[in-house]
């Protein structure tokens, strides 16, 4: 018995069999959940959307409140908006790495370290009885450890902040993750993105904001312990907001609101 | 009926895997800084030590012995990525915060420790038993060490606000130290410690005594 078990034969027979049985299983159970982890990812996705919005989760399903946004693209070069045949199956991440769809972002400009982009970018539009109340850009950018990944909420002129918020990250826990607390977040909202000369002037300084300065408007007060962060998420808004970002398209609303 | 009980309690003090065996410790430092993930991490340990013990024990006879290790770490796989996905499926924000650490419960000594020294050398029942038991083992340091560091670290417990913050108003200045990973060291020594002055059969002999010599005995 003993022998015939350590046989070669008996050796391929069990590694082939467990193999087997272990990927049937594995594979099964990846097939069968995948549905449902992707509406996880998405509506995880969407409930920071609606959250940045500033809707009161507890009011209604997600579905009805994101109903309320609506997506578009625009080219990031012009900033007009372009109406792609299935809006729906644009993936900015991986068109990003295509070479038709993506850019690579010139050295000097990629402060956040994006490293390439597509050339069409989503934005959200928060929409009251057909008249735009915010934009939601989507941001991405290095962090001390991590890509943070997030949505800025944005007044329709362009130039006020309403809100910042991340939905995947890995900074530090309990110091780089501050950027997830509510009391840091809430202090984003009124805060103005341009100066005079619309240059993106919004800044994490080091320690707490001065009211009383004339630059308060421009400043965030900065997360202790987490410099690194705080600086990787200031670089990330300067870069989405930038000429090479979104600038084109947010010049463009600015023009509109003051029109 | 009398063993089947030995199996499944005895790993919870008196032969427990972390503070006896001092096994699992990387996840126990990891994933403890919130209750919640910490429990999600003790139910997928849990499960993946009591089946893959079961699994690995019901074909013992038929897994020759120099590829043991690795039939062993093959089952222990599978049912670690059937956990972890099931996870992302019903769990999905928690299962974000335990991130890479469900799949890392492949590498975790409990594991494979009582794969290899019991569910090769017992029946089906036994080994789900002594995987359950060492499952339970762990999460019980487990939980004890997150309901510290998150109570002492953020004032809360499962996210509820137990001891307000002195940032919102309150009394309480949170312990930042309790949210890094070295704090938990701390915590699972201090629990050792308690757990050996509780019972002494757990204190190990000393490697070699230290004897005073003169320097006249030296010679």
């Amino acid at each position: 018995m003993s022998d015939s078990k350590e046989s070669i034969g008996n050796v391929l027979r069990v590694a082939i069999g467990v193999s087997l049985v272990c990927s049937i299983l594995v594979a099964g159970a990846a097939i069968s959940l995948k549905p449902r982890q992707v509406r996880n990812e998405e509506e995880f996705r969407q409930g920071i959307i609606v959250d940045v919005a500033g809707f009161d989760r507890a009011s209604a399903d997600l579905a009805t409140l994101f109903a309320r946004i609506e997506p578009r693209l625009i080219e990031f070069e012009t900033g007009e908006y372009v109406d792609l045949p299935r809006p729906e199956d644009f993936d900015a991440a991986e068109a990003a790495n295509t070479p038709d769809m993506g850019v690579s972002i010139p050295a000097d400009l990629d402060i956040a370290s994006v490293r390439r982009r597509a050339i069409y970018g989503p934005v959200y539009l928060v929409k009251e009885n057909d008249v735009v109340q915010q934009i939601i850009l989507p941001v991405h950018g290095a962090g001390l450890w991590s890509t943070m990944y997030g949505y800025l909420a944005l007044e329709t002129d362009a130039q006020t902040v309403r809100g910042l918020r991340f939905y995947d990250h890995a900074e530090t826990p309990g110091l780089g993750d501050q950027i997830d607390k509510p009391a840091w977040r809430a202090q984003w909202a009124g805060r103005q993105l341009f100066d005079e000369s619309g240059t993106p002037a919004i800044e994490v300084i080091k320690g707490t904001v001065d009211e009383s300065s004339p630059n308060a408007r421009y400043e965030i007060d900065g997360l202790a312990g987490a410099t690194l962060t705080g600086r990787g998420v200031r670089n990330l808004v300067h870069y989405w907001v930038g000429e090479h970002g979104y600038g084109p398209y947010l010049d463009r609303r600015r023009q509109e609101a003051q029109r | 009926m009398e063993n089947a009980r030995k199996v499944l309690i005895d790993p919870l003090v008196d032969n427990n895997p972390v503070t006896l065996q001092v096994l699992g410790i990387c996840s126990a430092l990891a994933v403890t800084t919130a209750l919640l993930p910490s429990l999600l991490m003790c139910v997928a340990l849990t499960s993946v030590a009591a089946l893959s013990g079961a699994a690995i024990s019901s074909i013992r006879n038929h897994i020759p012995n120099n590829i043991r290790i690795i039939v062993q770490m093959t089952i222990i796989a599978s049912f670690v990525i059937l956990t972890d996905q099931i996870l992302r499926a019903y769990a999905f924000e928690t299962s974000k915060q335990l991130s890479v650490f469900v799949g890392l419960i492949i590498t975790n000594c409990i594991v494979l420790g009582r794969a290899e020294a019991f569910a090769m050398k017992n029946g089906i029942g036994m080994s789900f038993l002594d995987g359950l038991g060492n499952g339970l083992g762990y999460s019980v340091i487990l939980i004890l060490v997150a309901t510290s560091r998150e109570l002492f670290g953020a004032g809360t417990l499962l996210g509820k606000q137990i001891l307000p913050l002195v940032s919102d108003g309150g009394w309480y200045h949170a312990n930042g130290l309790m949210l890094l990973p070295p704090s938990a060291f701390f915590i699972i020594g201090l629990i050792i410690w308690a757990a050996r002055s509780w019972k002494k059969a757990q204190v190990e002999k000393p490697d070699y005594q230290i004897h005073e010599v003169h320097r006249t005995e030296a010679l």
